[in-house]
C-alpha cells in the first residue's frame, strides 16, 4: 500500500515539476483541495469509526490523497491531540492550551467541552506509519531543515519509489545540506542495491564521511560483498567511520560521567557546608533533597497550566522550605549537641525517619509525578552518534552555577566571613563579637536549603518518592570525605571524578559493581589519606 | 505526664483494632491476609490487602460460608522477608486461621515456604513469578513465565518482526529466571546469540544514560530490536525517561515489561511510556460486564472513584473465588480436603472465559498484551486465542526440563522427575 | 526496692559482681520458657507456643549483637554503623552450612548443588561453597570471615587513624557495598532471596520443636558466655586501655600504648560476637538474605544500645530486648507510626537521655559510669 502512496505522489510530483518551476511545497495548496475534498471528509468520517486495524488504511488514503494539507493532523494524531466531536464527529486539533482547531482547515473553533470529545487512538504501527508518512510529506516542505529531517527519517526505509522519489528531488534541490544527505540515501541504495563495481565504489566515498547508523549497516553488508573492490573499499570506509564513532562514544561517555558528577555534586554541596564547614553530620540531609522535590511537586500542583516556569518558582521555595527545616532542626535538635558529633549523627537519623515517615503519610507512600517542562526534554543533537540530553545538560549547568554561586556567598558576603570564622576558631570569633549560634543556625540553613534546590533538580531525573533522600545520602557521604572535608573545592573535583570514574567503569563491569568498586576505593582511598583529596590545611585541621 | 497520655493513646488504638477485627470471634472461618503495610512493598501490597478485605466482605453480605462468618486477620510483614515467616507462624498458630492470602516479591514467598510446609497451611500467591515452584501448601494464581514472557516474546516476534532482543532486568530472581527461560527460548526460536543483549541493574536503579545508550547502539543494527523489560518498580520511570529523552521511540524499538501494570501507571507522568507495551492476564481496559462490576465494586469499596485495578488483584479475586468453591465442595475448610477440591476448580476470568486450576497448583489463563496510553491505561494490542495452562517447571531450563508438579494420585508430589521417577525433597 | 532497681544498682558498685545476677535470672527465665513449651500440653495457659520461643530466640541474638555493639562504641568510642555486615556474614556462613544438609533434598534433587544454582544453570559448585558441608568448618567460617574482614578493615583504618564520625560513615560504606555484592546474582549466594528452605541442622530437624527449643538454649547460654567473658575482658588490664582510650586516645598514646592494636582486637572480637549472633538467628528465622547487610539495620542496632544505656553491657542486653518487643507490638497495632516512634525515640533519647534507661535507674550518679564518649573536642577537619 505505501508502495502505491509513494507512487502516486512521485508521479504527481513529476507532473507538477513538468508543469511549473517554483519550488513543489506552494503548488498544491491550490491544485489538489478542490476535487478532493469531499472524499477527504469522508474519510476524516470513517477515521472517528474506524478500529485500529483499519485505521491505516484510511490514512494512507489520506495521504495519497490530501499531502501536506494534512500534515498538521498528521502530527496531532502522532502526539495524541487528535480528537473528534462526539455528537458532529467533527475531528479536531486540540491544542496544549485546550484550544480547538479544525484538523482540516485548521480554522480556530469554539470550545467544547472535554467530555465532549473523544480521542483518536493509535498504536504503535500507526505511529511508525505516520512518521514514514509526514516524512514523505516534508520532503517537498519549504524549509530545508524540515527536507533534511525528512531524508534522514527516510534513511532506514528506503524502498524503489522513495528512492526514485529522493532522485527526482535531487534534481531541484537547491540547499547543499539537503543535498547531501539526498546524496547519502543514492549512495546508500547504489551500494545495497547495484552490481556496476566503479558507481557502488564513488557511492562508498560519498558515505565514508557520514555517521548515520544506516550508512554502518549497509557498509557492513558490503564487507562481505562478492566483489572485492567494493569489499576492499567498504572495510576501509568503516573503519574510518568507526574510528570517528569512537571517539563520540568516548565525549558521549565524558558526559554521562559529567552528568553522573554533577547530580553528585548538588547532593552533597550542601552537605560540604553542614558537614565540612560546620562539622555537623547531618543524617537527614538526604530528607532535605526529599523535600525540595516535593516542594516542586507542590508547586507544579498549584500551577497546573504553567508548568514550563514551574521550575522556577521551585528553586527559590524549596531553598526557603528545606532551609527554614534545617534551621529548625539546628536550633531545637543540634545546638544541644554541639561538639558530640556521634550523638548529632544518631539524633539527625532519628529526623531523618520522621521526616520520611510525614511525608509519607501526607502524600502517601506512593510515587509522585513531576513534569518536565518542555525546554527540558529531548536532546540537543551534534551528530547522528552524539547527543546530549537537555535535562542532564541543565542540571550540569545548574549545578556548576549553584556551586559557583556558594563560593561567591562564602567568600564574598559578610555571612561568608562570619561562617569562615566560626569553622576556623569558634572562640576567638565568638571572643571578636560574632554570634555563632546564629552564624551555625544560618549556615545550617544554607546548607539544608542547597539541599533544597539540589532536590528540585533531582525532582527531573528521578522518582520523586519518600525514598528519594536515602538513595543519594551514603553518596554525598562519599563524596564529601572524598574530597576532603571543609573545602567546596574538593566537593567539586570529588564529584566528578567519581561520576566520570563509575560511568567508564559501568560498560566493562555492570551497573552495580561498578558502583561496588567505587565505594571499596573511596573506603581504602580514606584508609590511606583520612583527610581526603585536599586535606585542610593550618590550625583548623586539628 | 504526656508519656502516660500517649500510652492511652495507644492502648486505646490498640483496642480499637482487636475489636474490628474480633467481632464475630465465635464461630468464624478466619482468612489470613499477609500483606506488607509498611516498608518498601506496601505501595504494591496494601492495595492486595483491600482486596482480600472486598472479597471478604462481599462474601458475607451473600450469607458467610459454610454457614459461617468469613473473618479477616490483617497483619503486617512490613517488608521484612523473615519477619514473613513470623507472622505466616503467627497466623497459623495463634490465629488458627484457615487459608492465607499474601506475599508479592518472590524471596517473601520463599521465606513463607518451610513455615506454611511445616504447619500445613493454605497460601494463595497472586502474583507474576519466575516459576520453579510447587508447594502442596501454595495455590499460584499470577502468571508463570509461559503465561507472560513467551507469549510476549511470540508476539514481538510475529507481529512485530523483532530480531534482535534486548533483555534487561533488576538483579533479582524474578528476571534471571525469566531472562534465562528466554534466553534459552529465543536460541531455539533461532537467534543467534550476538542478537541477545542481557543487561542487570540493581534495585532502584536510577542513572540508566549508558544503559539506554548501549540499546540504542544495539538497536541500530539494521534489525528491529525490541527490549523484554523485567525492571522493577522504582527504576522504572527513570529509565522510560531517559529513552524518552535520547529519542527512543516505542516505534523504533518498543519495550515490553512483565512489572508496569495500571497501579504503577497511576502515580507517573505517562508521557515518555506511551506506545511501550506490557504483557498481563488482566487489564482495567477490558471491556466486559465481570470487569465492569469488578470495578465499580473496588471503586465503591475504597470509596476512591480514581482508583485502578490490576493484575495481581483480578489473581486475588480468582484465587478468592476458587477457595470458597472448594470449600463448598469439600464442606470444610480442612486444608487436605480443600486442597483437593482445588484442583480442577473454575471460576469466571474478569476478562473473559473461564480460570482452571491446573494439576500442577497453577492456573489456565488468557494472555493480553496492551500498549500503554497516556491515561495510564492499556489498549489490548494482543491475545490468546484460548488460555495458556501456567508451567510450574520450565521447559527450557536444563534443570527443570523433566521436572513435572502433579498433586493427584498416583504422583502426588510438586517437582516429579519424569526421567528418573522420583520426587525430591519434600516436607511431607 | 523493687527487683529491676537491685539488679542494676548491683551493677553500679564493681564491675564484675554484676553479671552473676543477670545471667542466672537470664538462664532461669530460658529453661523455664522451654519447659513451658516442651513439657506443659498445648492447651494449659502456661504453654509457651514454639512461635513465642523462636521469637524469643530472635530477641536474644538481636541482644547479641548489641552487646557487640556496645563493646566498641560503648567502651571504645567507636561508633561502627556496619555491624550487620558482621552479623550478616556469620548468618550466611551459617546458612551455606545449612544448604549444603539440604543435599539431594532440593527440588531439583541435585546433590551437589543448592536449588537456585540449578535453576541459573550452574555446573559446579564455587570454590568457596568447597567444606561448607562440615560443621566444624562452617563454624570456622562464622568466627573467622567477618574476623578477618574486621582486622582488615580495622588495622587499616585505625592505624590510619580514622576516627570518630569518619569511620562511622566508612563502617556504613562497607556494609552498604556489601549489600550491593551480595545482591548481585554472580556472587554465588542467592541474590535477593539469599538462604532459606533449610532442612537440619547437624542431623536434628529444624521444625521439630525439640530443635527449636534447643537452638532458643543455645542462644541463650552464648549470650550469658559471651556476656561473662566480655565482662572478664573490659575489667582486665586490656579493658582499662581501652575505656583510656575513649577518653583520651591520644593521651593513651602518648603513655605509650600502641592504641591502634588495641582497637583492633576489640573490634574484631566485637565482629566476631557479631557474627555469633547472625549464626544463632539464621536457622531460628529460617531465612538469610542481603536486605540484613542494609545499614538501616545496623543504625537500629546502636539505637538499641543508645535506649538501653552504652557503656553497660547490661543496658545494651535490655535495649535490645526492649526495643524489638517494642516493635513488634507496634508494627502490629499501627504499622505506620512505627517509624515515627523509632526517630522520635532517637532523638528523645540522645537528648534527654544520654545514658540510656540504664541511667535512669542508676541512683548514685556519682558513681555510675562516665558516658562522654567522645572526648569534648573531637578531631574535625
Amino acid at each position: 500500500m505505501r508502495t502505491l502512496t509513494s507512487l502516486f505522489c512521485c508521479l504527481w510530483l513529476l507532473t507538477t515539476a513538468a508543469v511549473a518551476e517554483p519550488l513543489p511545497g506552494e503548488i498544491e495548496a491550490t491544485e489538489i483541495t478542490a476535487p478532493v475534498e469531499i472524499t477527504t471528509e469522508v474519510l476524516l468520517q470513517q477515521l472517528t469509526e474506524a478500529k485500529l486495524k483499519d485505521t491505516q488504511d484510511i490514512l494512507e488514503q489520506l495521504e495519497a490523497k490530501a499531502g501536506e494539507q494534512l500534515l498538521p493532523l498528521f502530527r496531532s494524531l502522532l502526539n495524541g491531540n487528535l480528537y473528534y466531536v462526539k455528537e458532529s464527529a467533527q475531528v479536531v486539533i486540540v491544542n496544549d492550551d485546550d484550544s480547538l482547531l479544525d484538523a482540516l482547515t485548521g480554522n480556530a473553533m469554539a470550545a467544547v467541552p472535554s467530555s465532549e470529545l473523544k480521542k483518536i487512538r493509535v498504536n504503535n504501527t500507526l505511529r511508525s506509519y505516520l512518521r514514514g508518512a509526514i516524512a514523505r510529506i516534508q520532503l517537498t516542505a519549504t524549509n530545508p531543515e524540515r527536507r533534511l529531517q525528512a531524508v534522514r527519517s527516510l534513511l532506514s526505509e528506503l524502498d524503489a519509489p522513495t528512492v526514485e522519489l529522493i532522485a527526482n528531488l535531487r534534481q531541484q534541490e537547491t540547499d547543499a545540506d539537503v543535498q547531501s544527505i539526498m546524496d547519502l540515501a543514492l549512495a546508500l541504495d547504489v551500494v545495497r542495491t547495484q552490481t556496476d563495481t566503479a558507481s557502488r565504489l564513488s557511492a562508498i566515498q560519498i558515505m565514508q564521511d557520514s555517521l548515520e547508523s544506516e550508512v554502518r549497516i549497509v557498509l557492513n553488508q558490503a564487507v562481505t560483498d562478492s566483489d572485492k573492490q567494493v569489499q576492499a573499499a567498504a572495510k576501509k570506509a568503516l573503519a574510518a567511520i568507526e574510528q570517528r564513532v569512537e571517539m563520540f562514544a568516548f565525549i558521549d561517555q565524558l558526559f554521562f560521567g559529567l552528568s553522573l558528577g554533577s547530580v553528585l555534586l548538588l547532593a552533597a554541596i550542601g552537605l560540604a557546608i553542614t558537614f565540612g564547614v560546620m562539622g555537623v553530620i547531618n543524617m537527614a540531609h538526604g530528607e532535605m533533597i526529599m523535600l525540595g522535590a516535593y516542594t516542586t511537586y507542590v508547586v507544579q500542583l498549584l500551577m497546573p497550566e504553567l508548568i514550563d516556569y514551574s521550575l522556577w518558582v521551585a528553586i527559590p521555595l524549596a531553598f526557603i522550605v528545606s532551609g527554614s527545616v534545617g534551621m529548625l532542626i539546628q536550633r531545637f535538635v543540634i545546638r544541644y549537641l554541639h561538639g558530640r558529633p556521634l550523638e548529632t549523627l544518631l539524633a539527625t537519623f532519628g529526623i531523618s525517619l520522621v521526616l520520611q515517615q510525614l511525608v509519607r503519610t501526607i502524600f502517601s507512600p506512593l510515587n509522585r509525578q513531576v513534569a518536565t517542562p518542555e525546554w527540558m526534554s529531548g536532546s540537543l543533537e551534534i551528530n547522528p552518534v552524539l547527543s546530549l540530553t537537555l535535562n542532564r545538560l541543565y542540571i550540569l549547568a545548574f549545578a556548576l552555577l549553584v556551586f559557583f554561586a556558594l563560593q561567591l556567598i562564602l567568600k564574598k558576603t559578610n555571612l561568608g566571613l562570619n561562617v569562615r570564622a566560626v569553622s576556623q576558631n569558634r572562640d576567638m570569633a565568638k571572643a571578636m563579637g560574632i554570634r555563632t549560634d546564629w552564624v551555625d543556625a544560618l549556615t545550617f540553613g544554607l546548607g539544608s536549603g542547597i539541599a533544597g534546590i539540589a532536590g528540585v533538580a533531582l525532582s527531573q531525573l528521578t522518582n520523586v518518592g519518600p525514598n528519594l533522600g536515602q538513595a543519594y545520602i551514603i553518596d554525598s557521604f562519599m563524596v564529601v570525605v572524598f574530597g576532603g572535608v571543609g573545602n567546596l573545592l574538593g566537593t567539586l573535583v570529588a564529584a566528578f571524578s567519581l561520576g566520570i570514574a563509575n560511568k567508564f567503569l559501568e560498560p566493562v563491569t555492570g551497573a552495580v559493581l561498578a558502583s561496588i568498586l567505587v565505594l571499596v576505593f573511596i573506603i581504602l582511598f580514606i584508609q590511606k589519606r583520612p583527610k581526603g583529596l585536599f586535606p585542610q590545611k593550618g590550625r583548623a585541621a586539628e | 505526664m504526656k508519656i502516660k497520655q500517649l500510652a492511652k493513646g495507644v492502648a486505646l488504638a490498640a483496642g480499637a483494632s482487636v475489636i474490628s477485627f474480633s467481632v464475630m470471634a465465635a464461630d468464624t472461618i478466619k482468612v489470613g491476609v499477609l500483606h506488607s503495610l509498611s516498608g518498601t512493598m506496601a505501595i504494591s501490597e496494601t492495595t492486595l490487602k483491600d482486596t482480600v478485605l472486598m472479597m471478604v466482605e462481599a462474601q458475607n453480605k451473600k450469607g458467610g460460608l459454610l454457614g459461617k462468618q468469613l473473618e479477616a486477620v490483617v497483619v503486617d510483614p512490613a517488608s521484612n522477608w523473615p519477619l514473613f515467616a513470623e507472622k505466616t507462624r503467627e497466623l497459623l498458630t495463634k490465629d488458627k486461621v484457615d487459608v492465607i492470602f499474601g506475599c508479592w516479591t518472590s524471596v517473601s514467598r520463599k521465606s513463607v515456604l518451610p513455615v506454611i510446609e511445616e504447619l500445613n497451611g493454605l497460601l494463595f500467591y497472586p502474583v507474576q513469578y519466575e516459576g520453579e515452584e510447587s508447594s502442596k501448601n501454595v495455590f499460584y494464581t499470577g502468571a508463570a513465565p509461559n503465561q507472560q514472557a513467551i507469549p510476549a516474546v511470540d508476539y514481538l516476534m510475529n507481529d512485530l518482526g523483532v530480531e534482535r532482543w534486548v533483555l534487561a532486568g533488576t538483579d533479582y530472581v524474578y528476571p534471571r529466571t525469566t531472562n534465562k527461560i528466554l534466553e534459552a527460548y529465543l536460541k531455539a526460536k533461532g537467534v543467534a546469540e550476538a542478537d541477545i543483549m542481557i543487561n542487570y541493574t540493581p534495585f532502584g536503579h536510577s542513572d540508566w544514560q549508558s544503559i539506554v545508550s548501549e540499546i540504542k547502539k544495539f538497536g541500530s543494527a539494521g534489525k528491529k530490536t525490541a527490549v523484554v523489560s523485567t525492571i522493577n518498580g522504582d527504576a522504572n520511570v527513570p529509565f522510560y525517561k531517559e529513552l524518552g529523552n535520547q529519542g527512543v521511540s516505542s516505534e523504533d524499538i518498543p519495550v515490553v515489561a512483565f512489572s508496569v501494570g495500571e497501579e504503577e501507571l497511576s502515580g507517573i507522568d505517562t508521557k515518555p511510556l506511551v506506545g511501550h507495551l506490557a504483557a498481563w492476564n488482566y487489564f482495567q481496559s477490558v471491556e466486559t460486564p465481570a470487569n465492569a462490576e469488578f470495578i465499580t465494586q473496588w471503586k465503591a469499596f475504597t470509596k476512591n472513584p480514581a482508583r485502578v485495578t490490576n493484575d495481581p488483584m483480578e489473581a486475588t479475586f480468582i484465587g478468592f473465588n476458587m477457595w470458597v468453591n472448594a470449600v463448598k465442595q469439600a464442606g470444610t475448610t480442612s486444608v487436605d480436603a480443600v486442597e483437593q477440591a482445588m484442583i480442577g476448580q473454575t471460576t469466571p476470568n474478569l476478562t473473559g472465559g473461564m480460570a482452571v486450576m491446573n494439576k500442577n497448583h497453577h492456573l489456565s489463563k488468557p494472555v493480553l498484551i496492551g500498549e500503554i496510553q497516556e491515561d495510564g491505561q492499556f489498549e489490548v494490542v494482543w491475545e490468546t486465542d484460548g488460555v495458556v495452562p501456567g508451567d510450574a517447571w520450565s521447559d527450557f531450563l536444563p534443570g527443570s526440563k523433566d521436572l513435572i508438579s502433579d498433586w493427584t494420585a498416583p504422583v502426588k508430589c510438586g517437582n516429579y522427575n519424569t526421567k528418573t521417577k522420583t520426587c525430591s525433597g519434600q516436607n511431607y | 526496692m523493687n527487683l529491676i532497681e537491685k539488679i542494676f544498682s548491683i551493677g553500679r558498685e564493681q564491675p564484675g559482681s554484676s553479671t552473676m545476677p543477670f545471667v542466672v535470672i537470664l538462664g532461669a527465665l530460658c529453661i523455664l520458657a522451654s519447659a513451658a513449651n516442651l513439657l506443659v500440653p498445648v492447651d494449659s495457659p502456661l504453654h509457651v507456643s514454639t512461635y513465642t520461643i523462636t521469637l524469643l530466640g530472635k530477641y536474644l541474638c538481636y541482644a547479641m549483637l548489641a552487646l557487640a555493639v556496645d563493646i566498641i562504641w560503648g567502651y571504645c568510642g567507636i561508633l561502627s554503623l556496619g555491624h550487620g555486615a558482621f552479623f550478616a556474614l556469620g548468618g550466611y556462613a551459617m546458612g551455606m552450612y545449612l544448604m549444603r544438609q539440604i543435599g539431594d533434598r532440593g527440588v531439583y534433587g541435585n546433590p551437589e548443588l543448592p536449588d537456585f544454582m540449578v535453576f541459573l544453570n550452574w555446573t559446579e559448585l564455587p570454590w568457596y561453597w568447597q567444606g561448607m558441608d562440615q560443621f566444624w568448618f562452617a563454624m570456622l567460617m562464622v568466627l573467622l570471615i567477618p574476623g578477618l574482614l574486621a582486622f582488615v578493615f580495622g588495622w587499616l583504618a585505625f592505624r590510619s587513624r580514622v576516627t570518630g564520625v569518619y569511620l562511622s560513615i566508612m563502617t556504613q560504606a562497607m556494609t552498604y557495598a556489601l549489600m550491593l555484592a551480595f545482591f548481585r546474582n554472580e556472587m554465588g549466594f542467592g541474590g535477593n532471596n539469599g538462604l532459606t528452605d533449610f532442612k537440619d541442622l547437624m542431623g536434628f530437624d529444624l521444625q521439630s520443636d525439640t530443635t527449636r527449643v534447643v537452638l532458643f538454649l543455645t542462644t541463650a547460654l552464648m549470650l550469658g558466655l559471651i556476656f561473662i567473658l566480655s565482662k572478664l575482658i573490659l575489667r582486665s588490664r586490656f579493658g582499662k586501655v581501652i575505656v583510656a582510650i575513649r577518653d583520651g586516645e591520644s593521651r593513651a598514646r602518648f603513655i605509650g600504648y600502641h592504641t591502634e592494636r588495641y582497637k583492633v582486637w576489640l573490634f574484631v572480637y566485637s565482629a566476631m560476637i557479631a557474627a555469633v549472633a547472625g549464626a544463632l538467628y539464621v536457622p531460628q528465622v529460617g531465612i538469610i538474605n542481603p536486605g540484613e547487610f542494609s545499614p538501616l539495620n545496623s543504625i537500629e542496632v546502636v539505637v538499641w544500645v543508645a535506649v538501653g544505656g552504652r557503656g553497660t553491657l547490661i543496658g545494651a542486653v535490655i535495649g535490645a530486648l526492649l526495643v524489638n518487643y517494642a516493635k513488634t507490638r507496634f508494627t502490629a497495632i499501627m504499622p505506620e507510626g512505627w517509624l515515627f516512634a523509632l526517630g522520635a525515640l532517637f532523638v528523645l533519647v540522645t537528648l534527654f537521655l544520654p545514658k540510656g534507661l540504664v541511667g535512669l535507674f542508676s541512683r548514685r550518679p556519682g558513681k555510675a559510669k562516665p558516658i562522654t564518649a567522645e572526648p569534648a573536642k573531637e578531631e574535625r577537619a
